[in-house]
């Protein structure tokens, strides 16, 4: 909602001060004109006085609706009722208080329309002019916060993408290596690069093959087997490589896995992902060992697994596609991925 | 001979120290360890006067294997990146090396290490851990050693702390357990909408308490549901009577 035309003190004393002005050259006029000074005071009072309310009517009216279309033949029809009516009710009133007047009331009956009507016209112009401005200036506000607000959500992406802890701690495996084992050290440049190259042209561009997404992750893992020595192992059992499922669903689900399985346990571990489809559902499963020292699996979904089952959510209106279980010491994440709209994305 | 321990949990990120050390022939590398739990065991069997201590380590990370220690070394910090640690590196002036760091850096460090050896000082790292334990990770949770062991205490299994000498005596549900720490410490550590120090050698956890009864003169004992009583002192009083909103 815009703010009103006369929400500021300094815009009310404006219009108060334009109508004080505007009723005196009226009364000056009448006076001028050898009408006594009370019919002058009493019409230039009242008059002014409601045409300053029919001006109020239409600022108001104009605040909350303002026509897209035949905007001109609106204002017309608007101006002419508010002044007929203000005419109207200055008649009655001027007929009540100065009933000796008749004659100068009825003749100067055209020019108070006129001058009613080009009042009225000016309040709609300006409170016209007004709205816009405001509504200009909110619409770019709006702008400017929604802007910001996807400004600040993929800085994050992109950062949470390039995991900088990762990234970091595998540039440094490369500088160990360069020195004890050049040939692995360029081996994993390659796989790194590969791996970037990869997260860097995931943008969303619709739903890609498990196994290109599973690629990606060949790399991801290698990479920790090479900084981690012997203490990751992997098992991976994937069928139905070719159904589909949205990028960046499964990358996150196996860094979660990795982040509770190796980065926070001791001794050799094995991650574990499987696949197969379930009727029109493409499953799969990934397993971690836990430490239930250091992490608790009960809280919530435990493992930061909620943007996740948001972006499936958004994708499939579904709240059930991703599910947890785990035991004393192995936590397993189930996710589900629709294949009904495969049609459509290939 | 200087003796040296590294403590990291990728191998290649140790041998990369060796490497760097190979130039300083009077270090020694006398232990490498994959966790804080294998550090603990060989700092106290080695007595090392070097440390070369990564942060990020499997269930407890390098400033609360630290705060094990009762006679701390000179530690040279490793990070990749924790934005944590590093504000608490800079606010406390303490050195520390940026993985991947460059040998001319590491050389800064060794050389810092030796200039403050020569003078038989360390660098201080009482109030970087301070700082460290009030970090969001690592305050949810109390790292002691009990026998031989090593224990993760949740802050939320914690009933009350009590002074015992050079020590806090940590009470839980699964019996008390020592810190060498100062109550000042625990005080700063925990948020005060948990704990409250109710005398001068006891802090109690506020949802712990059930009543708070008269005793002797001028002095009140806390109930809590453990059915422990703990020692209310008349200021520990005044600031229970506002949290309990009595």
């Amino acid at each position: 909602m815009s703010r009103s035309l006369l929400s500021s003190s300094r815009n009310k004393w404006i219009f108060l001060i334009c109508w004080v002005v505007w009723a005196l050259a009226h009364f000056g006029i009448l006076y001028g004109w050898e009408m006594n000074w009370q019919t002058s005071a009493t019409d230039a009072m009242l008059s002014n006085f409601l045409l300053a309310g029919a001006c109020l009517l239409i600022f108001n009216n104009l605040r909350f609706y303002r026509p897209k279309r035949y905007a001109p033949l609106f204002l017309l029809a608007l101006c002419l009722a508010v002044t007929a009516f203000w005419l109207f009710l200055t008649d009655l009133a001027l007929k009540f208080l100065l009933p000796t007047q008749d004659s100068f009331i009825s003749a100067s009956r055209p020019v108070r329309f006129n001058i009613g009507f080009l009042l009225t016209g000016c309040s709609a112009m300006i409170s016209l002019l007004w709205y816009h401005s405001e509504e200009q200036h909110d619409n770019m506000q709006l702008k400017l916060e929604t802007e910001s607000i996807a400004k600040d959500a993929e800085l994050y992406s992109l950062r949470q993408q390039l995991q900088p802890h990762f990234l970091f701690n595998s540039l440094n495996s490369i500088s160990a290596l360069v020195g004890s084992d050049p040939e692995l050290s360029r081996k994993m440049i390659q796989q790194l690069s590969a791996f970037l190259r990869g997260t860097l042209n995931k943008d969303d561009k619709g739903n890609i093959r498990l196994s290109e997404e599973l690629e990606h992750l060949e790399l991801y893992l290698e990479i920790e087997k090479v900084r981690f020595g012997h203490r990751l192992q992997t098992l991976i059992d994937v069928q139905d490589q070719d159904l589909l499922i949205p990028p960046m669903v499964l990358q996150p689900i196996v860094e979660n896995a990795i982040k509770f399985g190796l980065y926070d346990t001791i001794g050799v571990v094995s991650i574990e992902i499987s696949s197969r489809r379930e009727g029109n559902d493409l499953v799969i499963t990934v397993q971690n060992p836990y430490d239930p020292e250091t992490a608790d699996p009960r809280k919530g979904t435990g493992f930061g697994l909620n943007s996740i089952r948001r972006r499936l959510f958004l994708l499939f209106s579904r709240n059930d596609l991703v599910t947890t279980s785990y035991d004393q010491s192995t936590f397993k994440t189930i996710v589900k991925i629709p294949q009904y709209d495969q049609g459509n994305n290939n | 001979m200087i003796k040296a321990i590294i403590i990291d949990d990728e191998p290649l990120a140790r041998l990369l120290v060796k490497e760097y050390l190979a130039s300083y022939p009077d270090i020694r590398v006398v232990q490498e360890c994959n966790d804080g739990f294998e550090g603990v065991k060989a700092i106290m069997q080695e007595q090392p006067d070097l440390l070369f201590l990564d942060i990020q380590m499997p269930k407890i990370n390098g400033f609360e294997m630290l705060e094990l220690i009762e006679n701390r070394p000179h530690v040279i910090f490793t990070t990749a990146f924790d934005e944590h640690a590093i504000r608490a590196f800079d606010n406390h002036a303490v050195d520390y090396l940026l993985k991947p760091f460059s040998k001319s850096r590491f050389d800064k460090a060794i050389q810092q290490f030796n200039n403050l050896h020569k003078q038989n000082r360390i660098m201080p790292t009482t109030e970087l851990l301070e700082t460290a334990a009030a970090l969001p990770q690592q305050k949810a949770r109390v790292v002691v050693k009990t026998g031989g062991k090593i224990k993760i205490i949740p802050t939320s299994a914690i009933h009350y702390l009590e002074a015992a000498d050079d020590y806090v005596k940590i009470i839980t549900n699964e019996g008390s357990f020592l810190k060498n720490n100062t109550m000042a410490h625990f005080e700063k550590v925990f948020s005060e909408s948990e704990f409250v120090r109710v005398h001068r050698s006891y802090m109690v956890a506020i949802e712990q308490i059930t009543r708070l009864e008269l005793y002797e003169k001028e002095g009140y004992l806390a109930m809590l549901r453990s059915g422990a009583r703990v020692p209310v002192s008349k200021a520990g009083y005044t600031k229970l009577k506002k949290i309990l909103a009595l």
